[in-house]
This record gives structure tokens, C-alpha cells and sequence, in this order.
């Protein structure tokens, strides 16, 4: 009965934080570039304010136009609510290991680069080609770090990672440190961040995730938006939860203890935003053919991640 | 009985050969043919079902047919040996369930047909060629009945012969075929050894020498491997399949790979007996190699029926590092992890065998509404082939590897036995593994892309010919089979233990044990190895996907907005209404082939853009280069011409040259025996 009162309020926490984050990240950049920044809750007036109007649709776009937000949003939301946050004990949590979560993730994408094709402009075109370059090659640096993990720990179930990292800490560990920076830059790079991409732009050469959603308006933009914050509220979620997963509530533990885990990820995900927001600031965007060089090195950090864990294992 | 109702099965079919042979120019005997053909894959089927549901208390029970090969022993008779077990029948099984769909898809498919004879009588043929490759119990049967298998789907090829590129890819198909038959009649030459006896339980109770299992190693993988696609000797698979009817496609990419997968686990796992780990080394190395290959060649293609043909190459690759995995386990005594790794490749065999025949179908039903299999001229097809679009959708999206579909399962699977892969007690191969796991990651990743582009120019967009334009869905026997495939394909995705059920004879008969979960598990929660506590459930993300996609359109459409406005598109505000100015496929795959096509297939891209007040227009050139064809092959070729023009010679000779020739040939054998005595 708590896994799916729990469950419950993780799908809506997730839902509400989401919005704030991608404010908080926001408001932190333009205090860092010395302007005053919209307020941290403006993402949840932007989409309502989306969510009212009436969405255009273009003359050439078929069914799957229509669906893919829907498709892409609840596969985001699923995805985020599989990733324990301040509490271990979920119901749907068996639902998909790591691995699962990330194809989900893949299928949120397969549908967005679809819809990027669906109306037959050369802006949509141009940003799914882009997607599926640095698509193809976050994914291999991303099983490189879940390698890792399941290493360590002999699972890919998240909960179980959480659960014994939590009970049985491995220490300070450079394979560990090696995939912590792996899974940031698959972040970013998953994200559409600075400096693979910038979500503030629209100016066509730069952009990649934006192209990609360039027809979508209304209800539909809102939706496509809504799971853009999600997927970043996912992966920061997902990096507390490999790495830090300190103060989750162990399964059948109380209110207290509940109540501390939900605000201690809270925290986490505030450090989480401030920490982005200070280093897209402090870097330049590459041009899109060096994104490849990028996520190479993720990829060797991830091997070698692996590779020192079986030196520090033999040794 | 299972067993003799399949050989009936087969024979039936050779018996629809003929008929098909005999009234080829009347719709209702083609239409007969195909249905002789759904009629016998459905008897295969429940054969095959019920073999593996209720084994039979004599299981061991053989045909033998008074026809074959004379033994080297005298007094042996003549015979054929027959038989079923486990591996075959769970082979036999994928190949009925396929040859069923595909056959109703035949009855639409084939009437367009210019030269129905072409296909009638080598179609039942060839399907019964795989049935008695999948039940021969001696090498003399299975040798026939796989140049059966290889010669109908030679002629199968053949069908289209009036294109020129049709008869080339036929011949380079024999050639490879040829090639491949003999490296089979050797392996089993090695496996009877010097007793003769072909039978394949004298093969099994034999023993044989190291270099001799290293020997038939290698053959098995050149003679098997090279039908099934796997690299290097891939090269006829991208030309052959494609230039046959496109239901045919289906079978040879589905089905045929896959009987040529069963002849190396046959062989590996079964005929040579214990081999050591190395072999599981080499079937991993060339499994990855083709699914990293494959489907980065299939990235840049612009024949639709081609690009599907390599990702068959990526697939049977994925299933080689299962079975390869498999054979490492094995030798290293760790049962369970065997028959995990067995399980994933079984089961993707299962599961690419259905998908990529509904992709072939598919793309024959776009080749029949609008005569096309360049993607470049395609498009915008989902708005006048709804049904086609949207199974293709499916099949895509499940070779894709996106969950809930069944192409998901497997792979996720494969990912599982590569994650065990640590456990291994050699430090190579705990590295090997590794990278594998990442080789594969990186296949996987481009097979959406792969999939993005090939769905995403064919059937969205704006059309880019007229024949695109007024394209019409395909008719009702070939949706119907389309939806067939879909169906299964999503069912398989989110129950897949049945299936698991199914393979698990299979995995206790050549490995001797079962996947460790099964018996834990229910219907809704799939657990391959209860100790890790890794779990999966499609049945679930299906449902929430599609319960809260729902729930959250009702909310969004009652609660805010449901207005839609059909405008024209915003493209940043220079819509352009030519369909040129859409992505092309070409362009599309520009970044990856970037990335990846610099140094693997030398791509080259060269830009003559005229200066300004210049009237002619600009050009992109593009080269990318098959370094396997231009460094493998045709030094190859080159150098066989060159030998047989240099012994062509040898035919012209004066009567006195060639007595000359048998005296000196003569005098170095008796040397030789005279040495060696």
C-alpha cells in the first residue's frame, strides 16, 4: 500500500519539480551573466499559458505529428518516475533496470526525431540529423557507466544499486569518479546543453532539440517542452540516485524518515541545477562536429572506468 | 509424429512446386500454391509446437528413407536419416511462423508478378529445402537438402533476371554459395573422420583431434556463416536479397539466416562436441564486427530493400555475440550464464526473423504501389498507406530495440549476458566483453537512427515523385499479413516467457540447463537471473505509455485547449513548397557519416559551388568506399582470373605436349609413393 501511495506522489512530485528546476537553472545563468532573470517560476506560466492557446498544425503533418507529444511526454514521465528519489520503495520500480530506462529514453527520441521529419522542413530535418549523431554516440558512453555500476554492485535494478550503495558504500572509488564525469557529459549532451547545444537559441545553425520541435505550438509545444524539463530532472535524479544516494528512505521506513529523504533530494536537485547553470556559463558552445570528440572522451572514461575497476578488483 | 507430419510438410511443398511448375499463367493455381504453402508452414508449426510443449516419450525416434549415400563400410545400406529434437523443432517453429504470414502475403503480392513460374516452382521448394536442412540427421541429407535450399532461392533470386544488377548479385550469390556448400561438405568430411559413417549420432559419439576441431570450426563458420551473413562473407547477402520478389526477401532474410545459424549451433554446440572457449571468442569477435558493420553500411543506403538487408547482417550479428557468449560460458563450466546468453540469441532469432519479414513485406507492398525502392524519391507515404506505415512503425521501432517491442526483449537480453560477462575467469575475455558490450551499445544506437531515417524519408515528409504522391495501401490479403506480424511482434514484446518457455528444451538439450528465472517467473515480471534482482516487465511500460498517453490527452483536451488550426508550415518563416528543400536521406545520415564514414569507408564529399553570377548549379559529390569488397574480394577475383588465364593455356596444347604432360605427372607420382613407402 506505501509503494503505491509512494509511487503516487513520486509521478506528481516529479511533475511539479520538473518546471522549477529548469527555472531555478535558468534564473542562476542570467544572476551569473549579470542579468535579473525571469522569476523561477516562470516555466510554469509559460507552459499553462501554452497548454491554453490552440495549437497549429501544418498542412503536410500526419497522425504522428499528433501523437508523438503525448508518446514522448508519458515515456519522460515514466522513465522519470522509475528513478528512486527520496524514497527506495516504488512500485513500478521492477518495471525496467537501467538499461530498460535508457531505451525508453531512446524511444521518447525515436518519436521526436520522427516528429522532426513528419512535416517535411529542411529545420526539422536538419535537427534530427544532429539528434541521432549525438545520439548514437551518448549511448555507448552511457552502458559504459551502467557497466561500471552493475559491476560494483552486481545489478542494473536502480533501486538495488541505491539500496546497497546506500547500506554497503564502496568508498571513494576513480572508477566511480571517471563515470561520474562519463554520465554528466551523456547528460549534457542528452539534454541539449551547453556546449553540445543550447536550449536558448533559435538561431538555425546552433540548434539541435529546438529544430527538431520547430513546428510543434500550443498544447503540443507545451507538452514537448514539459518533457524536455523532465528528461533534465531525470538524468539529475538519476546521477543522485548512482552516486549519491545518500538520506533515501529505505523501503518500509516512516514518515520521518520519508520526509528527510524528500528533502535532502530537494537539496540535491537544487545543487544539481546550480551546479549546471554555473557550468554552462563558464564554457562556450562547440561546433556540432566537435560534439563527436566529446562524447568520444565520455566513452573512454566510461572503459576505463571499467578498466580500473578490474585493476583495483585484482590487485 | 511431430516428426513425420514435417516431412510431410515438406514433401507437400515439393509437390506445390510442381503444380506451381505446371499451371503457373492461372491466378487461382498461384493462388492455390500459397495457400498449399500457409497449409504446410501451419502443419510445421503445430509440429513444432507440440514437439516442444509436450516432448514425446520417444523422442529419439528417427526417420530413415531407403534412398542416400553408400557407406565406405560394405553391406551398410542406403539411407536417409530424419529426426527432431529440441533445437530443430524451436528452428522449425520460427521458420513456420514466418513462412505462414509470408505466404498470405504472397497471395496479394504475387499477382503482379510478370513471369509467375520464376517463383511458383522454386517458392515451396525452397521452403521445404529449410524444413529438411532443420530435420536432416546425417550429412548426406543435410547437404541436399541445403543446396535445395540454396539453389531455389538462387533461381528465387533470378525471378527479376531482366535487370542487369539482378544478374549480378545472382551470380555473385552462387559463387558465395558454392564456396560456402564446400566448406560444409568438408567440415563434415573432417567430423566423419576416416569411419565415414555421416550420420550425425556416429559424428556425435566420434572424437577428433585438436587441429581437426579447429579445422571444423573454421569451415562451419565460412560454410554456415557465409549464408547467414555474417562478415566478411556477407557480400552476396546486400545484393541477393533485395533482388528477389520482396516476400521472398522476407524468407531469405528471416528465415534462411536463420537456418544457417541453426547449421553452426548444430555444429558447435552439438556435432563437434566439447570445444574450448577460444571458439566463443571467434563467434563473438565476428558477431560484433557484422552488427557494427552491418548496420553502419545499412546507414547509408538508398535502396530500401538494401538498407533492410544489411541491418540483417546487424541482427544476425547481435545473435552471433548470444551464441558466442554462449560457447564461452560453456567451456568455462558456468551453465546458467550459458543458457542466458543461448536464450537471448534464441530468442532474437525468434524475434528478428518476424520483424524484418514484416519490414521485407512492408517495403514490397511500397515497391507495389509505387514501383520504387529509392528512399530518395519516396515520401509522405503514411497518409495514403495507413496500415503499411503503421506496421512498418512497428517493425522499425522493434529493431530499433525500443521497449515494449519485442526486439527490446532480446537485445536487453543479449545486454544482460554481456553484463555477466565479469564472471569469466580469463582476463582477455573479461576485457573482450567490455568492449563488445560497447560495440554493441553503439549498434544498437544506430539502428535507431538507422530506422529513423528509413521510416522517417519513406513514409513522412512531403512525397518526393509522383508516383509517391498517388501511392494506394497495399491490398487485403498483404495487409492483412502486415497486421499479422505487427500483432505478434507487440505480443511477443510484452509477454515474451512464453516464448522463453518455448526455448527452454533447447537450452537443457545442448547446454544442460535452464534459464535460471524461468522457474520464478509470472507473466508480468521477466527476471532472467534472480540473483541480481534485474527485472523487466513490457507489459507494464505498454500499459502506462498507453494509459497515462491517454490520461494525459483527455486532461489536456478537456481542462485547456483542443483547438487545431491547420496552417502552412512555420519553417522559421521561409516555407519553401518545392519538395526538394525537405532532409533528404542523404543528407540525413551527413553527420554520422562524418563521424564514421571518414576513415571506415573513406568518405569523401566534394562541393563545386560556383562563384557568384555563375548560372549553373552547384553540386555535392559524395564517394564512400566497401573497403571488405575492394580489399577482400576482388584481390580475390583478380587473382583467380589471373591464375586461369594463365592455365587456360593448358587446353591448347599439341596431342605430343599432353602425352609429355601424363608421363612427368606420372613419373612424380610413383616418386612420391616411392618416398613415402
Amino acid at each position: 500500500m506505501t509503494a503505491v501511495a509512494l509511487q503516487l506522489l513520486h509521478l506528481l512530485l516529479m511533475l511539479a519539480v520538473a518546471p522549477a528546476l529548469t527555472g531555478l537553472v535558468r534564473k542562476v545563468k542570467a544572476l551569473l551573466l549579470g542579468r535579473r532573470g525571469a522569476p523561477v517560476l516562470q516555466p510554469y506560466r509559460d507552459i499553462a499559458r501554452l497548454l491554453r492557446k490552440e495549437a497549429i498544425v501544418a498542412d503536410s503533418a500526419s497522425w504522428l505529428f499528433r501523437v508523438a507529444p503525448y508518446l514522448v511526454f508519458t515515456a519522460v514521465w515514466l522513465g522519470v518516475s522509475l528513478v528512486p528519489a527520496f524514497s527506495l520503495d516504488l512500485l513500478l520500480a521492477p518495471t525496467a533496470d537501467l538499461i530498460a530506462l535508457v531505451a525508453l529514453l531512446g524511444g521518447a527520441r525515436f518519436f521526436t526525431a520522427l516528429a522532426g521529419l513528419d512535416v517535411g522542413t529542411s529545420f526539422g530535418g536538419i535537427g534530427t540529423s544532429r539528434e541521432l549523431m549525438i545520439a548514437s554516440l551518448a549511448e555507448p558512453a552511457m552502458l559504459m557507466v551502467i557497466f561500471t555500476v552493475s559491476l560494483l554492485v552486481g545489478t542494473t535494478a536502480l533501486a538495488h544499486i541505491a539500496g546497497t550503495l546506500l547500506v554497503h558504500p564502496v568508498g571513494l572509488r576513480v572508477s566511480l569518479g571517471l563515470g561520474l564525469v562519463a554520465i554528466t557529459m551523456v547528460a549534457i549532451a542528452e539534454n541539449a546543453r551547453v556546449p553540445v547545444d543550447n536550449p536558448a537559441t533559435h538561431l538555425e545553425l546552433t540548434m539541435v532539440h529546438e529544430a527538431m520541435i520547430l513546428e510543434y505550438s500550443g498544447r503540443h509545444l507545451a507538452l514537448m517542452e514539459g518533457a524536455a524539463m523532465l528528461k533534465l530532472l531525470l538524468y539529475l535524479s538519476l546521477i543522485a540516485c548512482m552516486f549519491t544516494p545518500w538520506a533515501m528512505a529505505p523501503p518500509g521506513a516512516g514518515p520521518r524518515e520519508i520526509g528527510i529523504g524528500l528533502v535532502a533530494w530537494l537539496g540535491k536537485m537544487a545543487a544539481g541545477g546550480v551546479l549546471l547553470a554555473l557550468f554552462e556559463t563558464s564554457i562556450a558552445k562547440m561546433r556540432v562536429f566537435r560534439v563527436s570528440e566529446f562524447l568520444a572522451a565520455a566513452l573512454l572514461l566510461g572503459l576505463l572506468a571499467v578498466i580500473f575497476l578490474y585493476v583495483s578488483k585484482g590487485l | 509424429m511431430s516428426l513425420l507430419l514435417t516431412v510431410a510438410a515438406a514433401g507437400g511443398l515439393l509437390a506445390a512446386g510442381l503444380i506451381g511448375l505446371a499451371g503457373n499463367r492461372r491466378p487461382e493455381v498461384q493462388r492455390l500454391v500459397y495457400i498449399l504453402s500457409i497449409a504446410a508452414m501451419g502443419v510445421v508449426v503445430w509440429a513444432a509446437f507440440s514437439y516442444l510443449l509436450w516432448p514425446p516419450a520417444d523422442a529419439d525416434a528417427t526417420l530413415v528413407l531407403p534412398i542416400g549415400l553408400p557407406s565406405l563400410q560394405p553391406g551398410s545400406p542406403l539411407e536417409t536419416h530424419f529426426r527432431l529434437d529440441a533445437l530443430s523443432a524451436y528452428f522449425l517453429l520460427v521458420l513456420g511462423l514466418l513462412g505462414s504470414a509470408v505466404g498470405l502475403f504472397a497471395i496479394g503480392y504475387g499477382r503482379h508478378e510478370r513471369e509467375p513460374a520464376r517463383v511458383l516452382t522454386f517458392y515451396p521448394v525452397f521452403l521445404a529445402g529449410m524444413i529438411l536442412v532443420l530435420v536432416a540427421d546425417d550429412a548426406f541429407a543435410f547437404l541436399v537438402a541445403w543446396e535445395f535450399m540454396s539453389l531455389s532461392s538462387w533461381f528465387l533470386v533470378l525471378a527479376g533476371h531482366r535487370a542487369e544488377e539482378t544478374r549480378r548479385a545472382a551470380y555473385v550469390y552462387l559463387l558465395m554459395a558454392g564456396v560456402g556448400t564446400m566448406a560444409l561438405l568438408l567440415a563434415f568430411g573432417l567430423l566423419a573422420g576416416v569411419a565415414g559413417d555421416y550420420s550425425f549420432a556416429a559424428i556425435r559419439a566420434g572424437h577428433l583431434a585438436n587441429l581437426s576441431t579447429a579445422l571444423v570450426v573454421v569451415l562451419a563458420l565460412v560454410g554456415a556463416g557465409s549464408k547467414a551473413g555474417l562478415m566478411p562473407l556477407h557480400a552476396w547477402l546486400p545484393l541477393a536479397h533485395p533482388a528477389a520478389p520482396s516476400h521472398v526477401s522476407a524468407l531469405m532474410s528471416g528465415a534462411m539466416t536463420k537456418v544457417a545459424l541453426y547449421a553452426i549451433i548444430r555444429i558447435l554446440f552439438d556435432l563437434v562436441g566439447p570445444i574450448g572457449w577460444w571458439v566463443g571468442v571467434i563467434v563473438v569477435a565476428i558477431g560484433a564486427a557484422s552488427a557494427f558493420m552491418g548496420v553502419l553500411y545499412g546507414l547509408f543506403q538508398r535502396d530500401l530493400k538494401t538498407l533492410l538487408a544489411y541491418s540483417t547482417i546487424e541482427n544476425v550479428g547481435i545473435i552471433a555475440v548470444g551464441l558466442g557468449l554462449a560457447l564461452m560460458f560453456r567451456a568455462n563450466g558456468l551453465a546458467a550464464l550459458a543458457a542466458l546468453a543461448l536464450t537471448a540469441a534464441l530468442l532474437h532469432a525468434l524475434n528478428h526473423a518476424l520483424l524484418k519479414g514484416l519490414l521485407f513485406c512492408g517495403a514490397g507492398a511500397v515497391l507495389d504501389a509505387t514501383g520504387l525502392r529509392d528512399i530518395e524519391r519516396l515520401g509522405a507515404l503514411i497518409h495514403r498507406m495507413p496500415v503499411t506505415a503503421t506496421t512498418f512503425l512497428v517493425g522499425a521501432a522493434g529493431l530499433a530495440a525500443l521497449p515494449p517491442l519485442n526486439g527490446f526483449v532480446s537485445e536487453w537480453l543479449t545486454f544482460q549476458a554481456i553484463l555477466t560477462g565479469p564472471q569469466l575467469p580469463q582476463w582477455e575475455l573479461k576485457f573482450g566483453v567490455v568492449v563488445v558490450g560497447a560495440l554493441l551499445a553503439l549498434t544498437a544506437a544506430l539502428a535507431a537512427a538507422l530506422f529513423v531515417r528509413a521510416f522517417g524519408i519513406v513514409f513522412l515528409g512531403r512525397p518526393r515523385s509522383a508516383a509517391a504522391a498517388g501511392a494506394v495501401d497495399a491490398g487485403p490479403s498483404m495487409r492483412a499479413a502486415l497486421i499479422l506480424l505487427a500483432a505478434t511482434c507487440v505480443l511477443l514484446g510484452v509477454m515474451p516467457l512464453p516464448a522463453v518457455g518455448l526455448i527452454d528444451p533447447v537450452s537443457r538439450q545442448i547446454i544442460g540447463h535452464s534459464l535460471p528465472g524461468l522457474g520464478a517467473a509470472n507473466l508480468l515480471w521477466f527476471v532472467p537471473l534472480p540473483g541480481s534482482y534485474t527485472s523487466y516487465s513490457g507489459l507494464v511500460i505498454l500499459v502506462a505509455v498507453a494509459g497515462i498517453a491517454v490520461v494525459v490527452m483527455l486532461l489536456v483536451h478537456g481542462f485547456a485547449s483542443n483547438r487545431v488550426r491547420r496552417a502552412p508550415a512555420w519553417d522559421c518563416g521561409f516555407p519553401d513548397p518545392r519538395p526538394q528543400t525537405q532532409y533528404s536521406a542523404d543528407s540525413l545520415a551527413q553527420p554520422l557519416r562524418r563521424v564514421f564514414g571518414t576513415s571506415l569507408f573513406r568518405a569523401r564529399e566534394r562541393v563545386d559551388m560556383p562563384a557568384p553570377g555563375d548560372r549553373r548549379a552547384a553540386r555535392l559529390e559524395v564517394r564512400l568506399r566497401d573497403l571488405i569488397w575492394e580489399c577482400l574480394y576482388l584481390p580475390v577475383a583478380d587473382g583467380l582470373a589471373w591464375f586461369t588465364g594463365r592455365i587456360n593455356v593448358l587446353q591448347f596444347l599439341t596431342i605430343r605436349r599432353y602425352l609429355t604432360m601424363m608421363f612427368v605427372a606420372l613419373a612424380l607420382l610413383l616418386t612420391v609413393v616411392a618416398i613415402t613407402q
